[in-house]
C-alpha cells in the first residue's frame, strides 16, 4: 500500500527533475481503509520529518476521490499546531497511517512522469536513460 | 532500540524486515525497497502475516526516497546480491529486475553493493546504524577501511558464520564521532 506517510517521502528522481518534483499527485486512485494502532509517541516523533503542506494537500486530493462519509475526517490545519491535542493526533493518525492507496498513478508535478501503483506497490523504477 | 525509520534495501521475501518488526518497538515506520515487483509483493505479505506493516516500494536502492530521507534513517539493512559473477551479468540482471538480480554481484561480488556504499552515509541519522551482509570474497577489511576513509563511517563485524559453502558476515556501520579514534 502507499500510505500517506510513505507518499510524503517519495519524490520524482527522473533525470534533470530536481525542483517542484514533490509531492507526486494522485490520479485515479483506489483507496482502502485499514485500522492501525494509535500511537501518539510515534506521531510526535515523526512530525518534524513531514513536509506538512504536501501532506495537507495530498489528504485533500485523496478525499476528493472518495466520499468523506467513508474516508473519515482528513482535515488537517494548514500549519502544524504547537499544542498537540488528542483530536488533532487522531486525525493525523488516520491520514498518515490508515488510508491505503492500492491502485492508481502518481504524477510528477514538474516533468509529468507517471509512477503507477498496482496492488499497493508503487513502481518508482526508471529506465536507464531516464535516471539522472 | 529506538528507531523512527527502518529501511531495508533489497527486501526480497521480506523476512528480515518482518523479523525486525517483531524485535523493535511499535513506534517505527518500516520501509523496504526492491527492484523486483514480486519481491515487493512478497515482502508486503510476509509483513502482514507477521502483523508488521511493511511499506514496500519498487525502486533501485533508495532512488525515489533519497531526497526526503537524508540524515533520517535510524536502521538500514542490506543483504545485497554479493555472489561474484562476470560483470556484464550484473548490468543484465539489474536491467531485467528478475531473480538473477538477487545474487549477481559482478567482479568480487561488490558491483551492486558499492553503488549503495557510496550514498548510505547521506541517509543515516545521527545515531543511525547500517547493517550489511557480506561474503569473505567481498574483502570485508577493504570495505571497512574504505568506508572509514571516505565517509567517516566506522564499523564492526557483529556476526560471522558459515552457511554451506558461503562464509557470511554482518558488518555494522555507524558515524564516527569527531575527535574520537
Ligand atoms: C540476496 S537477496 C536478499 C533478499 C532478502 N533481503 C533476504 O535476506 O532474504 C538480494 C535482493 O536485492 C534485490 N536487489 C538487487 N539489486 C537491487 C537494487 N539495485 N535495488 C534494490 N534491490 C535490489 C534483489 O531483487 C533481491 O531481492
Ligand atoms: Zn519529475
Amino acid at each position: 500500500m502507499v500510505r500517506l506517510i510513505t507518499h510524503n517521502l517519495l519524490a520524482c528522481h527522473a533525470k534533470g527533475c530536481t525542483s517542484n518534483n514533490f509531492p507526486l499527485q494522485f490520479q485515479n486512485v483506489q483507496i482502502e481503509l485499514k485500522e492501525a494502532e494509535f500511537n501518539p509517541t510515534f506521531l510526535e516523533t515523526f512530525m518534524p520529518k513531514l513536509e506538512w503542506k504536501a501532506l495537507v494537500d495530498s489528504a485533500k486530493e485523496a478525499s476528493a476521490t472518495i466520499s468523506r462519509y467513508i474516508l473519515g475526517n482528513t482535515s488537517l490545519p494548514l500549519e502544524q499546531p504547537e499544542m498537540l491535542d488528542e483530536e488533532f493526533l487522531k486525525n493525523l493518525h488516520h491520514v498518515l497511517l490508515e488510508i491505503h492507496v492500492e491502485e492508481g498513478i502518481m504524477i510528477c508535478p514538474n516533468c509529468k512522469h507517471n509512477y503507477p501503483i498496482s496492488n499497493g506497490i508503487p513502481n518508482m523504477l526508471l529506465a536507464e536513460h531516464e535516471i539522472g | 532500540m529506538n528507531a523512527t525509520i527502518f529501511l531495508e534495501i533489497g527486501s526480497g521475501s521480506g523476512c528480515v524486515s518482518a523479523f525486525a518488526g517483531k524485535i523493535l518497538d511499535t513506534s517505527t515506520l518500516y520501509l523496504t525497497t526492491d527492484i523486483n515487483y514480486r519481491a515487493c509483493n512478497c515482502t508486503r505479505r510476509t509483513g502482514s502475516q507477521n502483523n508488521v506493516t511493511l511499506d514496500a516500494i519498487q525502486t533501485s536502492f533508495t532512488q525515489a526516497l533519497h531526497s526526503r530521507l537524508k540524515n533520517s534513517v535510524d536502521i538500514i539493512c542490506f543483504n545485497p546480491p554479493y555472489v561474484p559473477t562476470v560483470s556484464t551479468e550484473v548490468s543484465e540482471a539489474q536491467d531485467l529486475r528478475g531473480i538473477e538480480g538477487s545474487w549477481a554481484g559482478g567482479s568480487d561480488g561488490m558491483q551492486v553493493t558499492n553503488i549503495f556504499l557510496s550514498v548510505v552515509h547521506e541517509l543515516l541519522s545521527f545515531n543511525g546504524r547500517f547493517y550489511l551482509v557480506a561474503l569473505k570474497e567481498n574483502n570485508i577489511p577493504e570495505i571497512q577501511s574504505r568506508m572509514k576513509t571516505l565517509y567517516q563511517l566506522e564499523s564492526k563485524i557483529v556476526l560471522s558464520r558459515r552457511a554451506g559453502r558461503e562464509h557470511l558476515s554482518i558488518v555494522r556501520f555507524k558515524r564516527a564521532l569527531p575527535g574520537l579514534s
